[in-house]
């Protein structure tokens, strides 16, 4: 008997049926995508994506050529080099990041006394060659001034954390 | 002056050229443009199904999107692996190709239009999507790679293994008939669309749908090409256009045999309902439409079911629907002879 409901079964499709009834169901329901290029995804204020040097509100430069940012980069991607400035105080001659070597850890940023190197919101900063992606001190400030809004909301938000 | 024209067009040699050709292109280009669009409607279908959006960039809603793969296509280099046959690697597509455009002369559009009206359209139809296989068998051999030519190998043995069936089911539609001629086969079905017969034949309509799945290689019989086992089947070693025709192949392969079921069980270019608003429009029309439900049922299957296992597909071919398929036309022609049905020749 069993074997006869079997193939009855088998032979009306309904197994197939049932699937296809449920494929059909899933035909119309929302659309999951999140569309990109005209729609993003929600992203935490912990995000590590492209770095950034940030400057005081007085427009002076943050970082102080500790180089603990680039003594923790387990990636090595970073390099400094530094001297003192003409007023005594001292300041970066040369900060790169290879972004290519560097992994988003976020040690660099966990590593900075002064708020300097950062990883702000940015992921969207692909490029054409491979040389774009050598990152140098300019940059980085330039980075800095164009997210500095987002990162210091970021900054703020997380502050409670830190 | 028109008596001339006319007398050219339908007794000068050049004259009739003249229309072969224009005819061939006015089944042709819409085909191709149907071809380029099942794509589109496929890969939509797909993505509706796992909740995507597919294609939406390209174009509004993204309804440009297989004209830029086409040109991807046609743009990229044609690459002939070292230790490949040259020439036959070049032909078999073509083979592919073509053979799956002849099949067209002879499928009726609507009273009347069709390029081919010849008494054994059936066996035509047969007979070309036999030769489709060489195209595959040739590509799989000439590759000169072990997963083209086990994708071939199994290519091959799948759609003639299927192939038989198909026959069968023909057989049935053509006693029902009394002809080979593919207008005919439409014209006997006409009237409401339960005198179809898709509805007298459902089992064979069946069988029809799955052989033809299986004949021109989708899912759930997509085994020449399972990408887990053998790369991408006989098609492997190919690449811009000679893959594109290949694909542009199997895509009117897939329309063709949509439209054969149309003829066969779907009532061709009749509308389904025999009164006014409905016969009105033009049976191209009707016939359009059937042949996209049913290539939207190929699509819908593709996002269903999963690949059967390749022994699986040999015991479904042979030691299911063959004796169905085979029972099922001894028992039509003994309801035709005994019920009196028989149609008068």
């Amino acid at each position: 008997m069993a074997s006869l409901d079997r193939t009855a079964r088998a032979f009306l499709l309904s197994e197939l049926l049932a699937g296809f009834a449920l494929t059909l169901k899933y035909m119309f329901k929302p659309k999951v995508t999140v569309n990109y290029p005209y729609e993003k995804g929600p992203l935490s204020s912990r995000f590590r994506g492209e770095h950034a040097l940030r400057r005081y509100p007085n427009g002076e430069e943050r970082c102080i050529a500790c180089k603990l940012c680039e003594a923790i980069c387990p990636a090595q991607a970073i390099t400094i080099e530094a001297e003192p400035r003409d007023d005594g105080s001292r300041r970066t001659t040369r900060y790169d990041i290879d972004m290519t070597k560097c992994i988003y850890c976020g040690f660099c940023q966990e590593a900075c006394p002064v708020d300097a190197i950062v990883e702000g919101p940015n992921f969207e900063f692909s490029t054409e060659t491979r040389e774009e992606l050598m990152y140098d001190k300019n940059k980085l400030l330039a980075n800095g001034d164009r997210w500095e809004t987002l990162i210091a909301a970021n900054l703020h938000s997380e502050a409670a954390y830190r | 002056m028109y008596a001339d024209l006319i007398t050219f067009f339908t007794t000068n040699w050049l004259g009739m050229a003249i229309v072969m050709l224009a005819q061939c292109l006015a089944v042709t280009v819409p085909l191709l443009v149907a071809v380029a669009y099942m794509t589109y409607v496929d890969r939509k279908v797909w993505a509706s199904i796992q909740l995507r959006r597919g294609p939406n960039v390209v174009g509004p809603f993204g309804l440009l999107q297989p004209f830029a793969d086409g040109l991807k296509l046609v743009l990229k280099e044609t690459i002939v692996p070292s230790s490949a046959n040259g020439i036959l690697f070049i032909i078999a597509p073509m083979i592919a190709f073509m053979t799956a455009l002849v099949a067209w002369a002879v499928v009726p559009f609507d009273d009347g239009w069709v390029i081919a009206d010849i008494n054994v359209g059936i066996l035509y139809l047969f007979a070309i999507s036999s030769l489709g296989v060489y195209g595959i068998i040739i590509a799989g051999w000439a590759s000169n790679s072990k997963y083209a030519f086990l994708g071939a190998l199994r290519s091959a043995a799948q759609m003639v293994s299927y192939e038989v069936s198909i026959g069968f089911v023909l057989i049935t539609v053509l006693l029902c008939v009394g002809s080979l001629n593919l207008s005919h086969v439409v014209l006997a079905q006409s009237g409401w669309f339960w005198n179809w017969f898709w509805l007298p034949l459902l089992p064979m309509f069946v069988i029809f749908f799955i052989s033809a799945l299986a004949e021109t290689n989708r899912t759930p019989f997509d085994l020449p090409m399972s990408e887990a086992e053998l790369v991408a089947g006989f098609h492997t070693e190919y690449s811009a256009m000679t893959f594109g025709l290949f694909f542009l192949g199997e895509y009117a392969n897939m329309i063709l045999l949509s439209a054969l079921g149309a003829v066969l069980f779907l009532g061709g270019w009749h509308s389904p309902i025999p009164y006014a608003p409905f016969t009105l429009v033009p049976g191209v029309v009707w016939f359009a439409l059937k042949i996209a439900f049913l290539l939207f049922i190929f699509s819908w299957t593709k996002g269903t079911l999963p690949r059967y296992r390749y022994d699986q597909l040999m015991r479904l071919g042979w030691k299911v629907f063959l004796p169905v398929s085979l029972g099922w036309v001894v028992l039509t022609a003994a309801v035709l002879t005994f019920g009196g049905w028989l149609p008068k020749p």
